[in-house]
């Protein structure tokens, strides 16, 4: 408990440095732009292949599930849409870029700390952290919505073409259900999660890597540690903005 | 000059430095000596403030940077130069940008006068060849030259180095020594050097401060070294059946 204390605490003050006046600003739109794509653009290929994946089988599952004739099959479409939307484009998408990213994120700046590269920019007078993580947090947060979106595009469309491939259900019908009491909301509430979850994702990695100690071994650690407390803090965070949203 | 007044660190429970009192001279190459873990990095980043000491002041040509705020350090930052134990050169960047970047940090200088100095700092280190390499694709000791160019780009007063030798072939260390020895003469700075290396003390050993566990245990110059009566500076010298036979050599001839 005391040790979870002091770890908040030296996040809180980490990210006030973050935070802190920058001081070259062309410096940093370059280097946002730098992580644009190394955050962003580059992470594109696996959020389509998941969603693809999630898609066909949350449609497939649905269809299982739905022997009773009583109930629309277009319900299979619907059920899809709202699933990508609510949960799979966000919080899924968000656990596996915790994953792909977080451990990125950790390892480069942990071994800027354990190489003293961190040290060697501080003696220079340079805000290392401002510098090293204000352009990450920047990126994802502007980046990582229009992952989410691409998300939830490619994962209906993943499930309109299992339904359909398989005879699950008909393109009509699943077309039909894609359509049918659509909540705009439901949206807003996706990307307000997504970008929570981006500035937790690059924020707690930071973290683990800024305060790595010792060698390659340390490294290993933070980057490990960066993706298991960055996706416990997403599933704490998707609580809690799921009932301050949708809670009525 | 830098005068180091008091100084002591703790981490924790565990003292570290424990009141250092030491001037480092202009124009001269100072060491600090000491075993593995003795507090030489500790100390060595207590000068440059990269550690926060506990008590003491440090005082560069008088002014006293333990008591100034960030903006008054960075300042005096702009005279300092320091290659880190590994050359921490920055991976992401090409050897010519690493040497680039302190000038684009501080220096008022138009863009071609910083290229101009950049090479100029590359060539005063033999690695002009080198400029577009990165620093995965080159070696241990031209890493340390990189590292020696950028410290020495904005033509610093003070210069720091932590175990320029490590991970270096007995010949190249004397390259890097000598380097060392020949800037600290040319632009007369005030230039520490951590080191563990016998050779290095007695290559370029001008002023020796041997650490002992965070004390201060004895000073003095590559002269005086052989002959001190300090046991534990003693054990440290002539840990090697090597050093101990020049010692019994340096007996006999005197
Ligand atoms: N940030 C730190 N936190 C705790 N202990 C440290 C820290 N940095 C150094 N130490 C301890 O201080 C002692 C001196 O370390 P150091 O100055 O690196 O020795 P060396 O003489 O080999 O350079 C070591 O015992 C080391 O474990
Ligand atoms: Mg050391």
């Amino acid at each position: 408990m005391r040790m979870l204390l002091f770890h908040i605490g030296r996040y809180v003050l980490l990210m006030k440095k973050v935070f802190s006046r920058p001081e070259k600003g062309r410096v940093y739109i370059n280097q946002t732009l730098d992580e644009l794509v190394t955050i962003g653009f580059n992470s594109v290929g696996i959020v389509v292949i998941i969603s693809i994946f999630m898609g066909a089988v949350i449609t497939l599952q649905t269809a299982y599930n739905l022997e009773n004739p009583l109930i629309p099959v277009y319900l299979i479409g619907l059920g899809t849409r709202d699933s990508m939307i609510l949960e799979f484009s966000s919080t899924v998408v968000g656990l596996v870029l915790a994953g792909k990213v977080g451990s990125n994120i950790a390892s480069e700046i942990g071994t800027m700390r354990v190489t003293e590269q961190i040290d060697a920019l501080e003696i220079m007078g340079i805000n290392s952290a401002s510098y090293l993580i204000l352009p990450k947090i920047l990126a994802a947060v502007f980046f990582f919505p229009f992952l989410t979106i691409i998300s939830m595009f490619v994962g209906i469309f993943g499930g309109w073409a299992a339904g359909v491939l398989t005879g699950a259900i008909s393109s009509t019908a699943f077309i039909y259900g894609v359509q049918y009491a659509f909540v705009p909301f439901y949206v807003v509430y996706a990307l307000i999660k997504t970008v929570v979850f981006a500035f937790i994702i690059v924020s707690v990695s930071a973290y683990e890597g800024y305060y790595c100690q010792g060698g390659a071994l340390e490294v290993g650690r933070a980057s490990t540690k960066a993706v298991v407390y960055s996706s416990l803090v997403i599933l704490l965070f998707n609580v809690i903005i799921t009932q301050m949203m949708l809670a009525k | 000059m830098i005068d180091v007044q008091n100084i002591s660190k703790s981490f924790a429970d565990k003292v570290v430095l424990k009141n250092i009192n030491v001037v480092f001279e202009t124009g001269k190459t100072n060491l600090i000596i000491g075993q593995s873990g003795s507090g030489k990095t500790v100390l060595m980043k207590s000068l440059v403030g990269l550690i926060e000491v506990d008590e003491g002041s440090i005082i560069y040509d008088g002014r006293n940077f333990t008591a100034m705020n960030f903006r008054e350090r960075k300042e005096v930052r702009k005279e300092f130069g320091m290659v880190f134990q590994g050359g921490a050169l920055f991976d992401s960047l090409n050897v010519l940008q690493n040497v680039l970047f302190p000038l684009n940090v501080f220096s008022t200088m138009s863009k071609s006068e910083k290229l101009d100095r950049a090479h100029f700092c590359l060539k005063r280190v033999n690695l002009e060849h080198a400029a577009h390499l990165f620093p995965s694709e080159i070696s241990g000791g031209m890493k340390k030259r990189v590292a020696i160019a950028r410290a020495i780009a904005l033509n610093p007063k003070y210069l720091f180095f932590d175990e320029p030798n490590s991970g270096l072939d007995p010949q190249t260390s004397i390259v890097i020594d000598n380097l060392i020895k020949e800037i600290t003469e040319e632009y007369q700075t005030t230039t520490i050097i951590n080191t563990h290396d016998m050779n290095s003390v007695m290559e370029i050993g001008e002023k020796i401060v041997f650490i002992y566990k965070g004390n201060k245990l004895w000073e003095g110059t590559k002269h005086d070294i052989m002959h001190s009566d300090c046991p534990e500076l003693n054990d440290f010298i002539f840990a090697s059946e090597f050093t101990r036979l020049i010692k019994k050599n340096i007996k006999n001839l005197t």
